[in-house]
């Protein structure tokens, strides 16, 4: 263990045991926040009892519809612009002022069109991580060393042999980059969207509990999503990391 | 009018005139249910604008956001210096910054609302920490990239940390900052609006909410737009400030 992982260890546990501590002692009243670890035994409770294995395997498969949809459009949109100069120029400032574009003012649109089931979360959640994918493909094909182009054609390999051996694997870590974007922004499009409307999912079972004052699920929940997310994104990083090092790019 | 801002010109007509084409193909296809040709909508808009509840809307949203954005350039801007100038609590804390990145804010939304009740505060805390991540992230980025021989360079003439902060790492770090600047404010403008449709009887955000509810196209289309565009052309005109800085 680094200095700095053990520093930060010990900082996030000491932010811990004061909550606790404020919580135990009273400071914070309990109907503004429950002690940490009342929230972790709560958590066990509820993912033994079942209740929540429904909401998690319909946002989690939700996440998983939207990040999919948004790869395959996404690169294959990414390698036609790419062919495609004028396109892309004009399309530019559209991908640079794109999340700057209050997505989930869409939403409202979004259930009318689609109305109130799944299809308007996936679609929230699978646009906002589509621009991401097509910004690192681009980026990713622009990389591609000129000098191996030369020798493919050289080698007179066909132009499918030329993407499958030369292109694709000399983009793929920038997509990998991309994919990692994707994953997290269709969490947050998809959370955030069951937590506006929705009649299932985590985000919704949360916006419940806090509607009816029942913080002994709503922290739990709360916690559960944290955690969810911070560890598929620590763990794609590190594997990103990894990737990036053994083509000595980073 | 010099050749590159020429061609900026034409992609950005081409760019709208695509949007709204593909805007009236989709109002063919879906139809007057869920949505409204662009001829139409602009028209609303106007004679909406001209409304004494938009205007109400319209400041309370505003004064929210620009106290939101002002508290997320200042803590992200005095978080990135920091931890960019101090190497070891930057290894320290970034990770936390990047983890906090791409967690759904949404879900803290009730535990802010207990923390600072209805009203205007937790509409900004929310727009807050909603933009203040990716300003303190790429501030960290860009101090640690100004170039070592600038640094020693300031050193070697006994510049005060002041000095050094304002005449070296500000003007070579700024692209970047100017870069989280309007990442941040894209992010505080949805925090802000997200935490009006929730719990809040005033502002834009409600207005939409509140437009859901009585399924007034009109509304919910004519809010899209201004929102789309005062965000989309904040972002251009960065964007624009960017480019020439660095040229």
């Amino acid at each position: 263990m680094t200095p700095a992982t053990a520093c930060r260890a010990a900082i996030l546990v000491a932010l811990v045991a004061v909550l606790e501590i404020l919580c135990l002692a009273g400071v914070i009243d309990r109907l503004t926040m429950q002690p940490p670890h009342r929230m972790l035994v709560d958590l066990f409770r509820l993912l033994m009892s079942g209740s929540l294995n429904r909401p998690i395997a319909k946002t989690l498969g939700n996440v998983a519809l939207a990040f999919t949809i948004s790869m395959i459009i996404g690169v294959v949109t990414g390698i036609c612009l790419h062919r495609w100069k004028t396109l892309r120029n004009t399309l530019d400032p559209l991908f640079a002022a794109y999340y700057a574009i209050p997505m989930f003012a869409f939403y409202p649109l979004l259930i009318i069109i689609f109305g109130l089931g799944d299809a308007p979360q996936v679609f929230i959640g699978a646009m906002l991580a589509i621009i991401a994918v097509i910004v690192s493909t681009l980026n990713g094909l622009d990389r591609v060393p000129t000098v191996l182009l030369k020798t493919a054609r050289i080698s007179q390999m066909s132009r499918v042999e030329t993407a499958l051996h030369v292109t694709l694997p000399c983009a793929a870590p920038h997509i990998f980059t991309g994919a990692k974007l994707a994953i997290s922004y269709s969490f947050i499009g998809i959370i955030g969207a069951e937590f506006i409307m929705s009649n299932s999912g985590m985000g919704y079972e949360i916006s419940f509990a806090y509607n009816n004052f029942d913080n002994a699920t709503m922290y739990p929940l709360i916690l559960l999503i944290l955690f969810t997310s911070i560890t598929i994104n620590s763990v794609l990083a590190r594997w990103e990391k990894v990737l990036m090092r053994r083509r000595g790019l980073r | 009018m010099s050749a590159a801002s020429k061609e900026t010109l034409r992609s950005g007509a081409a760019l709208t005139a695509l949007l709204l084409i593909s805007w009236q193909l989709l109002y063919w296809a879906i139809g007057e249910i869920a949505l409204r040709s662009p001829a139409e909508t602009m028209l609303f808009t106007v004679k909406y604008v001209g409304t004494n509840v938009f205007w109400l809307h319209l400041t309370e949203t505003s004064k929210a956001f620009a106290l939101a954005l002002m508290l997320a350039a200042v803590i992200g801007l005095s978080l990135g210096f920091g931890l960019g100038l101090n190497r070891f609590s930057g290894e320290v804390l970034e990770p936390v910054l990047v983890a906090a990145y791409s967690v759904p804010k949404i879900t803290l939304y009730p535990i802010i609302l207990l923390m600072f009740g209805l009203g205007i505060s937790a509409k900004v805390a929310f727009g807050t920490i909603h933009g203040v991540v990716p300003i303190a992230l790429l501030t960290i980025g860009a101090v640690r990239n100004v170039r070592p021989v600038f640094l020693k360079a300031a050193q070697t003439m006994h510049l005060s940390v002041r000095e050094t902060i304002f005449s070296i790492v500000l003007p070579s770090a700024l692209p970047e900052i100017i870069t989280g600047l309007r990442m941040g404010f894209a992010l505080t403008l949805i925090g802000t609006l997200l935490g009006e449709m929730f719990a809040s009887q005033r502002g834009l955000g409600f207005l939409l909410m509140n437009a859901i509810g009585l399924h007034n196209i009109d509304v919910i289309m004519a809010i899209t737009v201004l929102l789309t565009l005062f965000a989309g052309s904040v972002s251009t005109v960065l964007l624009l400030l960017n480019r020439r800085i660095q040229k």
